[in-house]
């Protein structure tokens, strides 16, 4: 039936017009999926806000996040309340060099090279939104480990130091090794301490899985067989507790500017 | 069309008188991956046999006129499309399973069911009949790993379906879990059992020493 289907003219055509309709195909799912695959996008970050606070419950998520969680923008650097920046998107924000900040070697503590300008941070209010009584603020960190960057929610106090919850959502490390920062068991030992010491420089200590002391109020255990994924949370809470990262923003929290808004 | 007899051939043929996995020994490198639980193993299956059957049907359905010398990138990219739809439909509806299955939806590409069925059996037959392949071996492949998820999650997690079955020593319960089952190389183990049992009862699978 075929024998000229190995000519030139025809591999071109069956090759060409493949190629066409599977990329029409494609990038028809693409692009009509794409508003669901959004609206999962932010279902999940909104879902990982409320677990890191601990007021998952239930799986209407929608509603409880907008019972519960308000979500505002920081400028970074002077650590004020900000609007809502146009078309804001954090991960976008973040590489974009009209809205973020290279770091340079001596400040890129945690390896992200580039910093937005702005950043979102969540006030929780337990009791819900309208009785103004915050509960917990949620701050977005992330840093470098060994293969990946990871992403984690990081939840305080209303005092701006004592660590509520920690809810690493999305990270690439060795699966059982330094995956375990995923590992609800192991981020529950952040629970209770504090962020920053008194002087409020950044003093989280991840020290040797084994070795952190319960009385203290800054150590936590490393990961067990993850000394580089366990590096990688230091330096990430030293970064995002440090001057370049919320520093700023905590300061005024202590001082009461909650209060007033 | 073929007779219903063929069909009941092709279709459960491969679950176990030809299965995939266990007899031809391919697409073994998923089944390490996914295996951890139950459901996302099932989407895994799932998907898989969607995209073999559909790829299979596509192939098919084109194959006097694909050109011998670029049949291979033919296929490939057939496959290709359909892994990407299957992906974009469970991150858009599957989102929570989609994040855990991660990459090794796109690695379905690569699966060499996949591709294996493509080449040895969709080139030269009916679209119905090829499509009716791939679900078939679809199905095979679904048997085993299902088989591996559940003896991997009862043993190593005390639950199936996320439902628990065993109470854990962590949680006050009295079982152990069994960690090796829970790492990579435990379904090579339970894979070559599966093989063993199979070969056993079925002794014309046992190869020539």
């Amino acid at each position: 039936m075929s024998s000229n289907n190995d000519s030139i003219s025809k591999t071109l055509i069956v090759v060409i017009s493949l190629c066409l309709v599977c990329a029409v195909i494609v990038s028809t799912a693409a692009v009509q999926l794409r508003p669901q695959q959004t609206a999962n996008k932010l279902l999940d970050s909104q879902k990982n806000v409320l677990a890191v606070t601990g007021l998952l419950s239930g799986s209407d998520i929608a509603a409880l996040y907008s019972k519960h969680i308000e979500e505002r923008f920081v400028d970074l650097d002077s650590g004020e309340l900000v609007d809502k920046p146009k078309d804001y998107d954090y991960r976008k924000a973040m590489k974009d060099p009209a809205t973020s900040e290279r770091l340079s070697g001596d400040e890129d503590i945690a390896s992200i090279k580039t910093r937005a300008n702005v950043a979102p941070v969540y006030f929780a209010y337990e009791n819900g939104v309208e009785s103004g009584e915050l509960s917990a603020i949620v701050l977005p960190i992330h840093g470098y480990g060994l293969w990946s960057t990871m992403h984690a929610f990081l939840a305080l106090g209303p005092d701006g130091t004592t660590i509520q919850g920690l809810n690493y959502y999305e990270q690439g490390e060795t699966a059982g090794l330094g995956g375990e920062v995923q590992n609800p068991k192991w981020s529950a030992q952040f629970v209770g301490k504090k962020l920053l010491d008194q002087s409020g420089q950044p003093a989280i200590k991840v020290v040797k899985p084994g070795n952190a002391s319960a009385d203290s109020a800054f150590e936590v255990d490393g990961l067990s067989g993850a000394t580089l994924t366990s590096n990688g949370v230091q330096h990430t809470f030293d970064f995002w507790a440090g001057a370049k990262g919320f520093a700023p923003f905590l300061a005024k929290v202590r001082d009461g500017a909650l209060n007033n808004g | 069309m073929a007779n219903a007899k063929e069909i009941k051939t092709v279709l459960f043929g491969p679950v176990f008188a030809n299965n995939p996995i266990a007899l031809q020994v391919l697409g073994i490198c998923s089944a390490l991956a996914v295996t951890t639980k139950m459901d996302k193993a099932l989407v895994m299956c799932i998907a898989l046999t969607l995209v073999t059957a559909f790829s299979n049907f596509f192939i098919s359905l084109i194959r006097n006129h694909i050109p011998s010398s670029v049949r291979i990138i033919v296929q490939m990219t057939i496959i290709a499309s359909l892994v990407i739809v299957v992906d974009q439909l469970l991150k858009a509806f599957a989102y929570d399973v989609a994040k855990e299955l991660s990459v090794f939806v796109g690695l379905i590409i690569t699966n060499c069911i996949v591709m294996g069925r493509a080449e040895a059996y969709a080139m030269k037959s009916a679209p119905g009949i090829s499509f009716l392949d791939g679900i078939g071996n679809g199905l095979g492949y679904s048997v085993v790993l299902m088989t591996v998820a559940f003896i991997r999650e009862l043993g190593g997690s005390g639950t199936v379906f996320g439902v628990e079955i065993l109470p854990l020593v962590k949680d006050g319960g009295w079982y152990q879990p069994m960690g090796l089952l829970l790492m990579p190389p435990s379904a090579f183990i339970i894979i070559a059992c599966f093989i063993w049992i199979l070969r056993t009862f079925r002794t014309e699978q046992v190869e020539k020493a």
